[in-house]
């Protein structure tokens, strides 16, 4: 038969394929939903930086996909892409690191990233979990979990990401799940054509390090649980904290223009080298 | 770089491709075709998982929910 090519083939780094993400990884189902995003809107991978961290979903851009990629220490990849953005704000700059990268150790670079609304797409993998380091507990772990770090529970809540950075002030702002894969597509295709910082939750799956030690073994029985406990925001107007405790909120949280700030910065600097040559002309 | 076999389901104007050595047998597309076209096989790859198999292709609609679902990019759905 055929040597067999898949149409998006041409997307990722095909000499290096099958990935080394574990069977059922929602890595992989990540990968797939952004280049499929890429190809779907002709973003030219050729003017697009693709940041990562360290941790397995940092793997997705680098060495995955055919970009150019920085693959930056565990926590800062948002501090690299805004040094990226702000230098070549006519590129296309993507984050796509894990929760404990963006949301724990990382944590501060996100919430002023979103604050100052800087035109990045973050897609933050949320497994819930440090995958790659053996399944240590996150700030994103749910409370009265097992893990190799909380041996008898977590007695945490976990962080709501996505509402801290609606909170920051952050342009965009989505929650989607390995299972809502079409709108997940959909979703990137946004962010990443519109201005300002954008920001998608990807509650994923770890059957390797997390699943295995909650139960769930099998990455159909996560995403039986996904879709079983989401529920698409507008639904839940008039829905109690209470009723909502153990729901999985999809859709888009926000989506509003705001000042951009590499935009605000170069304004600033024409500006102020106007004014200098202006003051130096009256000087004579 | 992967070489693998690929299974071929062809009726009408559809397309079902899989391609055997990326697959890692994770069963996703089996759970979730809304129209149940794929069966767990007894056949192995290489890496040793158990490949889907496509049972009816008549069943399928084209929705290409298989193909974005796959974490491995080993099933492409084409409507010609
Ligand atoms: C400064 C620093 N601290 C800790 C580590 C160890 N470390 C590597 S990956 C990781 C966590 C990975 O979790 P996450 O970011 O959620 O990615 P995942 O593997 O779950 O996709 C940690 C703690 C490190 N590499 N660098
Ligand atoms: S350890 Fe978990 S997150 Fe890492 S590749 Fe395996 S399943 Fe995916
Ligand atoms: S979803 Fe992909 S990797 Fe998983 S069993 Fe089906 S073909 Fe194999
Ligand atoms: S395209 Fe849709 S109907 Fe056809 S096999 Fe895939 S999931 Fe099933
Ligand atoms: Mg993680």
């Amino acid at each position: 038969m055929s040597e067999p090519r898949h149409r998006l083939m041409g997307y990722v780094r095909e000499e290096i394929m099958p990935h080394r993400f574990c069977s059922g990884c929602g890595c992989g189902t990540v990968l797939n939903a952004f280049t499929n995003a890429v190809e779907g809107i002709d973003l030219d991978p050729g003017r697009m930086v693709c940041v990562s961290g360290i941790g397995c979903s940092s793997w997705i851009p680098s060495p995955y996909f055919k970009s150019d990629t920085l693959h930056t220490t565990h926590g800062r990849p948002i501090a690299f892409a805004t040094g990226v953005k702000m230098m070549r704000p006519d590129l296309t700059v993507v984050v796509i690191a894990g929760d404990g990268d963006v949301a724990g150790i990382g944590g501060n670079h996100l919430i002023h990233a979103a604050r100052r609304n800087i035109d990045l797409s973050v897609f933050m993998v949320n497994n819930m979990i440090y995958g790659m380091t053996g399944g240590q507990v996150a700030p994103t772990t749910p409370a009265g979990v097992k893990t190799t770090t909380t041996p008898h529970r977590n007695v945490e809540p976990p962080f709501r990401v996505a509402d801290l950075v609606v909170a920051a002030g952050a342009g965009y702002v989505a929650r989607w799940t390995t299972y809502h894969a079409f709108p997940l597509m959909e979703s990137m295709q946004n962010a990443m054509t519109r201005k300002g910082f954008s920001f998608i939750e990807i509650i994923s799956q770890c059957p390797e390090n997390y699943g295995r030690r909650i139960g769930l073994r099998r990455a159909i029985d996560f995403l039986k649980m996904f879709k079983e406990k989401a529920i698409r925001i507008e639904k839940t107007r008039d829905m109690s904290e209470e009723e909502l405790k153990d729901r999985i909120i999809i859709g888009r949280l926000c989506d509003r223009d705001r000042p951009e700030f590499a935009d605000e910065m170069h304004k600033l600097t024409a500006e102020q080298v106007a004014g200098l040559k202006a003051s130096k002309e009256a000087a004579g | 770089m992967y070489t693998g076999l690929l299974e071929r389901h062809r009726r009408g104007s559809k397309l079902i491709e899989i391609t055997e050595n990326l697959c890692k047998g994770c069963e996703i597309c089996i759970e979730f075709c809304p129209l149940k076209v794929f069966e767990k096989s007894d056949k192995l790859n290489r890496k040793g998982y158990y490949l889907p198999i496509v049972t009816d292709e008549d069943l399928c609609v084209g929705c290409r929910l298989c193909e974005l679902l796959c974490p491995e990019f080993a099933i492409v759905i084409t409507n010609e």
